[in-house]
């Protein structure tokens, strides 16, 4: 039995969805953090300019399309939930998770090529700042589909449907991310 | 899964450990704090013999080794920060007195709160486990600044830097996803009719304090995974050698680490008003005020942390900036503590032992924070920076925060979380056994602080401006009143024990307050009510004209006669 505080909507937005808001605004506050650092040294390093053309632009833009087009399919299955459809919700979950998937695996490919370069975690300040936000966010993106991997079980049996918005709206947060990242890392030189 | 299991109404070990209930999270919340207040007040002990009587072999301690004295001031701030004012102020309170001041049954995530407590205690135990690996507990401050932070040839506890570090970090964890839950209940659980002025005000204070932390804490975060990686990977953020910056930690401790002082302020601040409200029997003067000024200084808090490097090389004129904002959120609190007195001003006050702990947070505290303003204005501060002024001012904002608003909420919700009353008598004896020698400790320590006393230092013996008698005396002095003020503490702990087993009986609403928590039984029930209550009215709505009774409880609708309308 659930306690009924859980059942009360006083400001008439559902629990759930306020949480998840008040979750991205603390991430938003995490990854501000460590962008403002980054912007900060980047400013006052312009050796750094030249580190940051060793990074793999295309794979970037390459990971940077996946990740929009995982967005979608997470749209897709919020508006097949509304709709009650069930089997669209799965299916469209487990596209965005093949989405990640493919994300997480362009990354391995990549920072492995970077390693075997010699382009390491302590190589420069300017590949510290890469692996620590690029793995932060990729930490982001392997929390965002396993938690889709669980709720799509639910999904499946028709139960806990609003649970299929609140992994889009995070999804969009951790998409959104990318999008800062993408430039300040990939792009900047 | 395990709420249906919370029903069974057994009392096993393991239902109490695992339990989703607000109340019994909120308790263990509470011990864990308590239990860290005594480990942070016996470092305090220790430490504080050895300035007073260098080299002595400390009863109950040993000889403090010039390691040991930094590990155990770092640790003894760490404790008491973050293991005693968060949890105790904002997770104990927070947990047991949400629900039941807002009137609904328990918080709308409790597993994620479960989740939160558990976190919170692993890091606990990580915490204390730092003591005792090779090399010893980190002794770099409570602020942890690089490069002695970052770098084991410098600190030389290798394993207790980086545990320290990630105790720090799973407590931030836990405390965003207690002030998630928090919010959230805030937000969505109130009881049918209760708007948003009709919300007690610790409970506005509690909220205010989580979305502060939540929006504070990030970046210190992201700065705690960067110092680990320059400890435990050989990365460089903040080494100038190697292309980092040491002043950047500076700023993403600071930029979390200002905010936080008024993470801890605001519940205090919340306890006070309602307090002062139950035993003045008036209403709270100017209740919007109360809140507004709150959010200010809340967004304020956030423009001000730089005051901590005035020395530390940055721009002079961000310091101009900075003198600037930090002299100005002294505005807000100093019209929170007017509005205070103007609260007490024509009540009927009845000095109960809640009261005088309220009444001595206001007084204490202000001297607090009139002592900061020396600080806040750079031109001073390069001469106070890192001294004993500097300690004093910031004992006597967060003692009063930490240790006497927690007293005044404790002895003042006593009897609805245990259903039995303290004794007064010891109450009091505790009371004037804390107060009086708290000030017999930190009005020397600004003395000290004026002459060019520097902090963080093993052994005044070795500075011979500093060595002088008169300068010793007054450690001596100080040290003597913190082992009285700790004494006094057992006066404390009996009182709490005993009264659970041979206290009064509460009854419901003891202090005759309006608050919905006092219209359940003491203690509340799983569930808290047998039937939800409505809310109809302010929390405040003391001595009402035209009303029998001097209290008019929240829930009680205007028609009802019940309490006596005239």
């Amino acid at each position: 039995m659930r306690p009924i505080a859980t059942t009360r909507s006083a400001t008439g937005i559902p629990t759930g969805r306020l949480a998840v808001w008040w979750l991205i605004a603390s991430e938003i506050v995490l990854f501000g953090g460590l962008l403002s650092a980054y912007i900060m040294y980047r400013l006052s390093h312009d050796a750094w300019t030249a580190q940051a053309a060793q990074t793999n632009m295309w794979l970037g833009a390459t990971n940077t399309f996946v990740l929009l087009t995982s967005s979608l399919t997470a749209v897709l299955a919020h508006k097949a939930a509304d709709n009650n459809d069930t089997d669209g919700a799965f299916k469209y979950l487990w596209f965005t998770i093949l989405g990640a998937l493919i994300f997480v695996s362009i990354k391995a490919f990549e920072w492995t090529t970077e390693i075997q370069h010699g382009y390491t975690l302590t190589s420069s300040t300017f590949w510290s700042f890469y692996y620590c936000a690029a793995g932060l966010h990729a930490l982001h993106v392997i929390a965002g589909a396993t938690i889709m991997a669980i709720v799509s079980m639910d999904v499946r049996k028709g139960k806990e449907m609003q649970r299929v918005e609140l992994c889009g709206l995070y999804w969009h947060f951790v998409d959104l991310v990318w999008i800062f990242l993408f430039p300040l890392l990939y792009i900047a030189k | 899964m395990s709420d249906s299991h919370d029903h069974h109404e057994s009392h096993g070990f393991m239902s109490y450990a695992f339990s989703t209930d607000h109340k019994v999270i909120g308790m263990q919340y509470m011990f864990t704090g308590m239990a860290m207040a005594l480990i942070g007040g016996f470092f305090a002990y220790a430490f504080r013999m050895q300035l007073a009587f260098p080299g002595m072999d400390v009863p109950l301690y040993g000889i403090v080794s010039s390691a040991e004295y930094n590990s155990l001031v770092t640790n003894h701030g760490t404790i008491m920060i973050f293991w005693v004012a968060m949890p105790v102020l904002i997770a104990a309170f927070g947990n047991f007195l949400i629900p039941l001041m807002i009137g609904c049954d328990d918080m709308v995530f409790p597993r994620l709160n479960r989740l939160s407590y558990q976190i919170f205690l692993l890091s606990a135990i990580v915490l204390i486990s730092s003591f005792f690996v090779e090399g010893g507990g980190f002794g770099g401050a409570w602020t942890s600044y690089p490069p002695l932070s970052a770098k084991a040839e410098y600190n030389l506890t290798p394993l207790g830097s980086s545990l320290w570090l990630l105790a720090v970090a799973l407590e931030f964890v836990a405390f965003l996803l207690g002030g998630i839950n928090f919010i959230t209940t805030v937000m969505n659980a109130r009881a049918p009719g209760m708007t948003m002025d009709d919300i007690p005000m610790v409970i506005w204070m509690i909220v205010l304090a989580s979305i502060l932390f939540m929006a504070s804490v990030g970046p210190l975060i992201a700065g705690a995974v960067m110092l680990f990686f320059d400890q435990q990977l050989g990365t460089a953020f903040f080494d100038p050698d190697r292309g980092g910056d040491p002043v950047l930690w500076q700023h993403l401790f600071w930029f979390f680490g200002h905010p936080e002082v008024y993470v801890v302020l605001l519940p205090a601040m919340g306890i006070t008003a309602d307090v002062m409200c139950v035993f003045a029997r008036k209403k709270l003067f100017a209740y919007r005020t109360v809140l507004y000024t709150a959010i200010g200084t809340g967004v304020l808090s956030f423009f001000v942390w730089a005051h901590h490097q005035f020395i530390s090389g940055i721009d002079p004129r961000m310091a101009n900036l900075f003198t600037v904002t930090t002299l100005l959120i002294s505005i807000p609190i100093a019209e929170m503590c007017f509005v205070y007195i103007a609260t007490l001003y024509g009540g009927s006050i009845r000095l109960t032992t809640p009261m005088l702990w309220a009444l001595a947070f206001l007084g204490e505290f202000m001297i607090g924070g009139v002592t900061g303003i020396f600080l806040g204005a750079s031109g001073s501060d390069i001469y106070l920076h890192d001294s004993y002024f500097v300690l004093a001012h910031f004992h006597y904002t967060f003692f009063p925060i930490a240790i006497i608003g927690v007293f005044a909420g404790i002895t003042f919700w006593y009897p609805k979380m245990f259903g039995k009353m303290m004794n007064e008598t010891m109450g009091k004896i505790h009371f004037w056994g804390t107060v009086i020698p708290f000030n017999c400790i930190f009005i020397p320590l600004f003395l000290l602080g004026i002459g060019g006393q520097h902090r963080r230092i093993y052994n005044y013996e070795h500075f011979p401006e500093l060595a002088g008698k008169s300068m010793q005396d007054m450690r001596v002095f100080a040290t003597v009143s913190l082992c009285i003020m700790l004494i006094f503490q057992f006066v404390f702990l009996y009182n709490f024990f005993a009264s659970l087993l041979k206290g009064k009986e509460a009854g419901k609403n003891p202090w005759k307050s309006n608050t919905l928590e006092w219209t359940t039984e003491s203690p509340p029930p799983h569930g808290n009510w047998k039937e939800l209550p409505n809310c109809y009215r302010g929390p405040y709505e003391y001595s009402v004209e035209g009303r029998e009774e001097d209290y008019w409880p929240q829930n009680i609708p205007d028609d009802e006669p019940a309490g006596g309308a005239a």
